[in-house]
């Protein structure tokens, strides 16, 4: 379907989450286009979720990917909340590589309830690793960007429930919302340092962050609040490649004069 | 092999800026082209606009990609003539695929002696050639069930009104501008169920010859705050052509497929400030 261009030769990109399912495909679609990967994943489950977390084995499986596309990527187990972790999986990852160029705030998590109800570590474990996550990765790049001198693209992936409120996920809104504005800060700060900062924000996609507690929620309410999730367009949920293509044109510089922006992959849910 | 091999995308506004450059980044990517320009001038325009011998330029830099191309001189005012040009394209190349509204004028800046006559010229052109655009085309493409892409072309004018100033011209391109998110909106909902996606894209001031011209430039001395006002947040004064088309190929491939809906900067940062 997709033709792959090789927009990305000589770069390098940090990816979070990278274990499996959106990063994963990111980091097998920047190498396609010619980048080197500096990966990381917590690689277990998380406390409040109610489905299987990644594992090392799929890790090592996204290391397999991109070498198989003859780039070199340095991946290491570490949790975005731990800044220390985060920090040291730059550094070792820009020494053996490089450099660094490209940043997908990738990692996240979701959970499903009534606002009220949502648990006081529910409510903490989803606003560290969705919010204070991404903040610790921009603060282990930014600097080396910076430094470096040669501009850069940084990506947050929010979702859906970064620009609209969607029931059942307060929390998970609220990380998402807060990326937002921690991304239009950045655009402004960044911009005269050529680094660009923009969101993508996604609707359902197909991979290992399944909210099973959600559709018992769904169904219950399924005449009030159902219809919010509905989308526009014919099918009802995207594959990780087609937030990937995104990630590529924002990483490239086809997107040079694009930043600040707030881009949904969206099966056309916010239109509606 | 490119991503949009055997698709043919219908242009507005194509004989030169980022219609030409629209062109040719398509064509890049494997799509024959359909193409109509004005190729004239109107009444209330200051600027030297379009001309025959740049469509033919347009033409001939397709050509030599390889790609087909059907150029048209047509008015985007005129619903019929558009119809009569998709439809000789179509003939030739056939069913379209890729619908760019494109087509528009910036008249900010020249005399307006009918300040209402320059008020509706940048609504019909700007506006109503917009709607024109996408009825001549869309029907085809609802009948024929293969889905499709349609991007129309706004501007940071379609998100805000800086710079305001009371003028028939800027009132009229901020209003046409706006209007055009209102149509990619209603369209998105309208044709979703046929997997047509529809989107738009707002650029900030862009070198082509409808900003960079001897009117505009003197409109901006005049009015220095309009000009600060204007400003970028990454250090460019102006975007290239060629950073819309970018933008807009990914927009029309199969990569943005779940893609529709959507207001689109390409502005520098411009609306993010």
């Amino acid at each position: 379907m997709t033709t792959v261009a090789r927009r990305l030769q000589g770069k390098v990109a940090f990816i979070t989450g990278a274990a499996r399912g959106q990063g994963r495909a990111e980091a097998v679609r920047l190498a396609a286009e010619g980048a080197d990967i500096i990966a990381i994943d917590l690689c277990r489950s998380a406390e409040s979720t109610h489905y299987a977390g990644s594992t090392p084995a799929d890790l090592a499986e996204t290391v397999r990917l991109v070498e198989a596309q003859d780039r070199r990527i340095i991946a290491t187990q570490a949790d975005v909340r731990d800044f220390d972790a985060v920090s040291s999986a730059v550094r070792d990852g820009v020494a053996a590589l490089g450099r660094l160029d490209i940043v997908v705030a990738n990692a996240g998590i979701c959970s499903a309830a009534m606002s009220w109800e949502i648990g006081i570590e529910q409510w903490q474990e989803t606003l560290d690793t969705n919010l204070t996550g991404v903040f610790h990765t921009a603060k282990a790049t930014v600097p080396v960007l910076l430094e470096q001198g040669t501009g850069g693209s940084v990506i947050f992936t929010s979702s859906v429930a970064g620009l609209r409120g969607l029931p059942f996920l307060g929390h998970y809104a609220a990380s998402k919302h807060g990326v937002v504005g921690l991304a239009k800060s950045m655009a402004n700060e960044l911009g005269q340092h050529n680094i660009r900062v923009n969101t993508l924000h996604p609707h359902g996609v197909a991979t290992g962050m399944t909210v099973n507690d959600m559709q018992p929620l769904i169904e219950q309410y399924a005449d009030t609040l159902g219809p919010i999730f509905m989308g526009t367009l014919p099918d009802q949920v995207s594959q990780p490649e087609d937030i990937a293509n995104a990630v590529a044109w924002l990483a490239s510089d086809e997107s040079r004069h694009v930043t600040g922006v707030q881009l949904p992959v969206d099966l056309g849910t916010l239109i509606r | 092999m490119g991503k949009l091999d055997g698709k043919v995308a219908f242009i507005t506004g194509a004989a030169r800026g980022q219609g030409r450059s629209h062109a040719i980044r398509l064509a890049q990517e494997g799509a024959d082209i359909i193409a109509v320009d004005l190729c004239g001038q109107i009444e209330t325009v200051a600027y030297p606009m379009s001309t025959p011998q740049d469509l033919a330029e347009t033409a001939r830099q397709v050509e030599a990609l390889d790609r087909r191309i059907v150029a048209t001189q047509a008015d985007t005012r005129d619903l019929s003539a558009l119809r009569a040009a998709v439809d000789a394209g179509t003939a030739e190349l056939g069913p379209v695929d890729i619908v760019l509204a494109n087509a528009g004028i910036a008249p900010q800046g020249g005399p307006e002696p009918d300040i209402e006559a320059m008020f509706r010229s940048v609504i019909e052109v700007n506006l109503i050639g917009v709607w024109n655009t996408v009825m001549a085309a869309v029907p085809a493409m609802i009948e024929r069930n293969q889905g499709g892409a349609v991007v129309l072309t706004s501007s940071t004018q379609g998100l805000r009104g800086t710079g305001g100033d009371g003028s028939g011209a800027s009132s009229g391109y901020a209003a046409s501008k706006h209007g055009v998110v209102g149509l990619m909106r209603t369209f998105a909902n309208w044709l979703a169920p046929h997997s047509i996606r529809v989107n738009s894209v707002h650029p900030t001031g862009v070198n082509t010859p409808m900003i960079v011209n001897d009117v505009m430039t003197s409109y901006l001395n005049d009015h220095p705050g309009v000009g600060d006002a204007m400003q970028n947040l990454l250090p460019v004064p102006m975007i290239e052509a060629v950073d819309v088309s970018n933008a807009i190929a990914y927009l029309v491939s199969d990569d943005a497929r779940y893609v529709t809906g959507v207001t689109f900067p390409v502005d520098a940062g411009f609306t993010a400030r």
